[in-house]
């Protein structure tokens, strides 16, 4: 008998119709928990959209504090797309128009070229009380929050002047999405891949020309904006990927789920060619690892407890256990894996002002697991989470692709292969 | 990824053979396509309540009067009776308390207000030895304003069949306002969670001492200790009298905690959750199945020397009925069930329906069959066997565990 594939009849394109009411999505939400201003994924989502159909004055604007965490999703045992739901909800009517400040939040790829440029400025400007009183108070940026530091020289300009040469040295090839964080904040993590990759045998690319994922844009409303973009990264991974024979990484564990699922499923941009091969370098790793095509060799001398925290998306892609086992193969690290809990950021979320409340009362079950715990640090894969753990605990939060870097032995994993 | 053992399903029974295998040493994963079933939990495993419309006193004595084709037949009575003994104590193991034996059915309140026979029931809730008698005169019903998931009413209408003289009462405190706000968010969960959170627990013990004076029992629902049992302990340490939970409409709160701690449990022995994943498809060769393949995982294959499928019934769509197909969507299994669709549905509904008797066919080691060969290495547990139809006969749980508890034994001689 040949396997049939289930495919109901009549299903929407986001499947509202397949909700059983089992209200399984609201035990596992995070901003009901601490906010009951929100509905909720099943009323803003499967039972919202029903009305909505019949009249859009059924929109409620509330959605806005939906999250995208998509841990709705994750927990819905007939696979209904909840949080696209919600999102496409939003962005079909929501009458609310971008402020000033969710344009400075969203356009992470122009406000990052500007900062960076001038970080030595910029850099203490934003961390100094009394600005943060400002932007509070004008802007309604939290006063809580500090802005992640910018680098004064981007991760761009240093791999064309220091990197891009020698890598042509290598047979193997990939290209490297390392969106706006490592480009503009911290550099260092795209140089740490660059060298695991290096070791692994791989010569590391950047794409023609990489524009911001456009994550923050989606949950910021600027919904032309992103699709612009959306296209435009489609065809620099496709000039790589169809063109090059060069699969694409990432770092970012947001931008690649944005990249593969959020294109087609909230900006209608097809990725069939690409999607496949834009991945996080972890699942790269591991898959070479896996099949026996790598060994990474280790340094004896490193020794450190660390805790891994599992980012909302990273839950989503169901990727974590990469990251997790590329950790665990280091012989020195003690590992503990922390309960897969939202850190209530999510992106931009955080920094407004009306959602500084809520994303702290989301975030502080993790908090408190974190700094009750006697690690030296965490390790995640977003670098959103990172800022908000860095900010909420004691703890320092690394990549796993840079402690990777720091724990591995490049001479020794190189001549593995070279022999 | 290499396994020793994979399992498709992460409700009851793929989680109770995880934890057998895992507790033997196994490397272990379960893919679980979204939360399970354990989250509608009443707070009873049955284990057979009635079999050929008679309610059963001894679960064990009754089985031998099922069909040779029913899965207790097929595990074997002796087996089953053994296992029985097994399964609460794996259970607590994971921290879950329960009540009851399997030579002798004990009663539950159920929030319709009858006296329902069943086998185990965990520690928040109150067994009765007797159907016919609740055991005191004067009870107090208590329920949150604005929670409409505990049906009141009903428990009044059943009590007065025990000649149990009963009020109704509803309270508000200020710590359930904010969820008040949104009357269809107001579920057993998020008052949980209030209690789970902050410090309503002294407040409410004290209402409820209030509001009971004069009663001699207090019934409310359970929505008590979401992330921790303590809260349930806490709460009948604080009532002057004894308390009497029932099951309020689902997401249920015990049932929650179990899934939690079973998971946990599974996690603890090294056992790797997947949640939010599908099996899409999976290699087999030479009558074995190599490898499988999922939505998350691509071309990334998961391996195993053997595997589980412990995928559900219809309604976790372990099996798919269409208007004139009967499948196994996973890998095609062969299906134990009627072709002609004629056949599937009795037109009266409260008939022994036969669709309800349908799953994936197997050989009598419990190893699923595909085009009339036997997978040597895939073995099937759980509602997607078939062969029974618990909701007549109050068997459900009773199959999930037990199935389950005896295919981890074949795999682990």
């Amino acid at each position: 008998m040949k396997k049939e594939i289930f495919e109901p009849f009549n299903i929407s394109d986001n499947n509202f119709e397949q909700c059983v009411k089992c209200t399984i999505c609201t035990v596992y939400c995070p901003v009901l928990e601490v906010n009951p201003d929100y509905p909720g994924p099943k009323q803003s989502g499967p039972d919202g959209e029903r009305l909505r159909l019949k009249d859009p004055n059924f929109f409620d604007e509330a959605l806005s504090l939906c999250m995208n965490c998509k841990r709705c999703e994750v927990a819905c045992p007939h696979g209904v797309k909840i949080g696209d739901i919600i999102q496409l909800a939003r962005i079909k009517h929501s009458k609310k128009k971008p402020k000033l400040r969710d344009m400075i939040l969203a356009n992470t790829d122009i406000v990052g070229t500007m900062a960076s440029t001038f970080a030595p400025i910029v850099n203490p400007i934003v961390a100094l009380k009394p600005v943060r009183q400002i932007m509070d108070g004008v802007l309604k940026i939290d006063h809580h929050r500090i802005f992640p530091k910018y680098a004064g020289m981007r991760f761009e300009t240093w791999y064309k002047r220091y990197a891009a040469k020698k890598q042509n040295d290598f047979k193997k090839h990939v290209s490297y999405f390392h969106g706006c964080y490592v480009n503009y904040n911290f550099p260092q993590q795209g140089k740490d891949l660059i060298k695991i990759m290096n070791a692994a045998g791989y010569g590391v690319h950047l794409l023609e020309k990489e524009k911001c994922c456009g994550v923050a844009l989606i949950s910021n409303g600027l919904i032309n904006q992103a699709t612009k973009q959306a296209r435009h990264n489609v065809e620099a991974f496709k000039k790589s990927i169809v063109g090059l024979k060069r699969p694409v990484i990432s770092t970012s564990s947001t931008c690649i789920f944005t990249i593969r699922d959020e294109y087609p499923h909230l900006l209608g941009v097809k990725n069939e060619e690409i999607r496949d091969e834009s991945e996080l370098a972890t699942r790269f790793l591991f898959r070479l690892i896996d099949s026996g095509d790598l060994k990474l060799v280790f340094k004896k001398d490193y020794k450190k407890r660390i805790a891994y925290h599992t980012p909302c998306h990273m839950e989503k892609l169901g990727w974590s256990i990469y990251s997790t086992s590329l950790l665990k193969m280091i012989p020195g690290v003690d590992f503990m894996a922390l309960e897969s809990r939202c850190c209530g950021i999510a992106g931009t979320y955080g920094f407004k002002k009306e959602n500084y409340e809520t994303a702290q009362g989301v975030g502080k079950p993790l908090f408190d697991q974190i700094d009750g715990s006697d690690v030296d640090f965490v390790a995640t894969d977003c670098e959103t989470c990172k800022w908000q753990i860095e900010m909420s605990t004691s703890k320092k939060v690394e990549h796993p692709i840079s402690i990777l870097a720091a724990a591995l032995d490049v001479e020794a994993t190189m001549k593995l292969w070279q022999e | 990824m290499k396994f020793d053992n994979i399992i498709i399903g992460g409700g009851l029974s793929g989680l109770t053979c995880g934890i057998k295998l895992a507790e033997q040493g196994r490397k272990c994963a379960i893919i679980s396509s979204g939360q399970s079933a354990i989250h509608f939990f009443s707070g009873s495993f049955d284990l057979l309540g009635r079999v050929h419309g008679e309610e059963v006193v001894n679960p064990i004595e009754s089985m031998a009067s099922l069909a040779a084709t029913h899965p207790y037949q097929r595990v074997g009575v002796d087996n089953i009776s053994r296992l029985a003994t097994e399964a609460p104590e794996l259970l607590e193991r994971a921290g879950l308390k329960f009540f009851g034996i399997a030579t002798k059915n004990h009663f539950v309140l159920t929030p319709m207000g009858i006296m329902k026979p069943t086998w185990l029931t965990i520690d928040d809730f109150t067994p009765f030895e007797n159907k016919n008698a609740f055991p005191w005169k004067k009870a107090a019903i208590l329920n949150f304003s604005g929670f409409l998931d505990f049906h009141t009413l009903f428990i009044q209408d059943g009590l007065k069949k025990f000649n149990v003289e009963s009020q109704i009462k509803n309270f508000a405190m200020k710590e359930f306002e904010a969820i008040r706000r949104n009357p269809s968010e107001m579920r057993s969960t998020n008052i949980a969670k209030v209690f789970d959170q902050g410090n309503a627990l002294e407040e409410f013990a004290q209402k409820v001492n209030q509001l009971s004076e004069g009663f001699e029992v207090v019934i409310l629902p359970a929505v008590f200790g979401l992330f921790t049992k303590n809260i349930a302990t806490a709460l009948k340490a604080k009532v002057n009298k004894p308390v009497v939970l029932l099951p309020a409409i689902p997401p249920s709160v015990p049932g929650i905690r179990s899934q939690i701690l079973l998971r946990k449990r599974f996690e603890a022995l090294g056992g790797t959750y997947f949640l939010g994943d599908n099996v899409k498809d999976g290699v087999i060769e030479n009558n074995k199945l190599l490898a499988i393949f999922t939505n998350n995982h691509a071309d990334i294959k998961l391996e195993a020397d053997q595997f589980i499928l412990a995928s559900g019934s219809f309604y976790s769509k372990g099996i798919v009925a269409t208007r004139d197909k009967l499948y196994e969507p996973i890998l095609g299994l062969d299906i134990d069930g009627d072709t002609d669709n004629n056949k599937w549905l009795d037109s009266k509904f409260f008939n022994d329906q036969p669709y309800m008797h349908y799953g994936v066919k197997t050989d009598s080691n419990f190893r699923a069959l595909r085009n009339g060969k036997t997978i040597e290495n895939l073995y099937v547990a759980g509602s997607v066997l078939g062969g029974a139809n618990a909701l007549k006969e109050g068997s459900g749980a009773g199959i999930s565990l037990l199935t389950s508890l005896h295919v981890a034994e074949q795999l682990l001689k």
